[in-house]
């Protein structure tokens, strides 16, 4: 465990970490964003939370107890 | 010089200091090749996006019967169950449509930190300050006392702040106040991959979409988020942006990307293709830490719960809030969609669950 460990060990634990991501494979930035994009417009339509459900198909909107507040 | 001379000087070499200075420079190399990458952010992408209309989420359940904090909650698959956790001991299994309690267990500690639902909807875990986490299995039965055939499968050295399921009963992912998170085999209990890397506590940990593959995150005290491989317990990237504890993590639903909520009160976007944060979503009207996200079903919005008491809802492509969900009474300590993203279930300090569609 870190706690553990002298902070000489933490700093060796750090390099070692370090060194291997230093050599990490990574893609520009624009083209994940555009992918991003690309996906949530894909489920926009049938995100419920965005588009909305019709009042009889959705349970939570129903007379079954508990707190509505308007 | 002596032979015995030359080997302590070569040890000597290997102080605190030039170890600090190689660790400064890798860093330093780390952000500039990051930085090549960086040719643009996400809301500049996203200029063009249609803004997302006004959204009509409200409170349409509210869950009472915790007697003290509620700080843990999580969806059965069926999408209507939900079990939730508190620092009064007790773990509730609740039907989220009528309200009721199916059932209700008492562990031996208080603050009961932790609690995810098993894929198959037959069992919870559950753990806190007694350093475990116990799978309980979910009698049909309502008079049997469920708590009895409790069964301890992971143990650590501090408190368990995180745990959920792998994609089936099996398999149990656990992180702790011990700066380690592990992978147990539920039946026996047995030890099957231990992950070590962060320098302090770990406050949370997700798992990572089933269709991406074996990785999962996590977030701590450490200021740092973490990817980790299941099978070769390799930390595969880490990111250290956040100025203060990470509170909470959570993967996007493509699996490309996750989130983190922070006491620094932002919440930050990370793409692990690009190996680096993308989006910040902050407000200078926003001073008080953040505990908590997760993401509507399209990855369009963002949940974020804070300790002022609110959930603020981000826009993930444009950086921007685009509302505010009030109700709570006291901090929001858990923010979960449902299964099929209906409904978005809160956990609170103020000893009740909130259920908004």
């Amino acid at each position: 465990m870190a706690r553990d460990m002298s902070d000489k060990e933490i700093l060796k634990m750090e390099l070692d970490q370090l060194k291997k991501e230093v050599s990490t494979p990574r893609t520009p930035v624009s083209a994940n964003c555009t992918d991003t994009i690309a996906f949530v417009e894909g489920l926009l339509p049938n995100d419920p939370l965005i588009k909305g459900v019709p009042d009889d198909k959705n349970p939570y909107k129903g007379d079954k107890g508990g707190c509505i507040i308007t | 010089m002596n032979p015995k001379m030359a080997c302590q000087g070569l040890q000597k070499g290997e102080t605190l200091a030039t170890l600090k200075k190689e660790c400064e420079s890798l860093k330093k190399k780390l952000e500039e090749d990051r930085g090549k990458l960086n040719d643009v952010e996400l809301h500049q992408v996203a200029e063009k996006v249609e803004v997302v209309g006004a959204l009509s989420i409200k409170t349409r359940r509210v869950l009472k019967g915790h007697t003290n904090k509620v700080l843990c909650m999580d969806w059965c698959k069926d999408k209507r169950r939900l079990v939730s956790s508190s620092q009064d001991g007790k773990v509730i299994v609740w039907d989220g449509f009528t309200l009721n309690k199916e059932h209700g267990m008492s562990m031996p500690t208080t603050w009961v930190m932790a609690c995810a639902y098993a894929p198959s909807g037959c069992a919870v875990a559950c753990g806190g300050l007694d350093n475990k986490c116990s799978v309980i299995p979910l009698s049909l039965d309502s008079n049997e006392n469920c708590a009895a055939k409790k069964k301890t499968v992971a143990m650590h050295t501090n408190y368990i702040s995180g745990c959920t399921f792998t994609n089936s009963d099996m398999q149990l992912l656990s992180c702790s106040g011990d700066g380690t998170s592990a992978l147990w085999d539920v039946e026996s209990g047995q030890l099957l991959q231990s992950f070590h890397g962060h320098t302090s506590d770990i406050l949370s940990l997700d798992l990572a979409p089933s269709e991406t593959g074996n990785t999962f995150v996590t977030g701590g005290c450490d200021k740092k988020a973490n990817v980790w491989d299941m099978r070769s317990g390799q930390n595969i990237q880490s990111f250290e942006c956040h100025e203060s504890d990470i509170n909470c993590v959570k993967y996007y639903p493509s699996g490309d990307a996750f989130a983190s909520a922070s006491d620094d009160a932002t919440c930050r976007f990370f793409d692990l293709r690009a190996d680096r944060e993308v989006a910040v979503f902050q407000k200078d009207s926003i001073v008080f830490g953040a505990s908590t996200v997760d993401f509507s079903l399209s990855g369009r919005l963002l949940f974020a719960g804070y300790n002022d008491y609110t959930i603020n809802v981000w826009d993930v492509l444009k950086g921007t809030r685009i509302s505010m969900m009030f109700g709570h009474e006291n901090r929001v300590s858990r923010v979960r969609l449902s299964p099929d993203g209906t409904a978005l279930c809160s956990a609170s300090w103020d000893n009740t669950l909130r259920i908004w569609a």
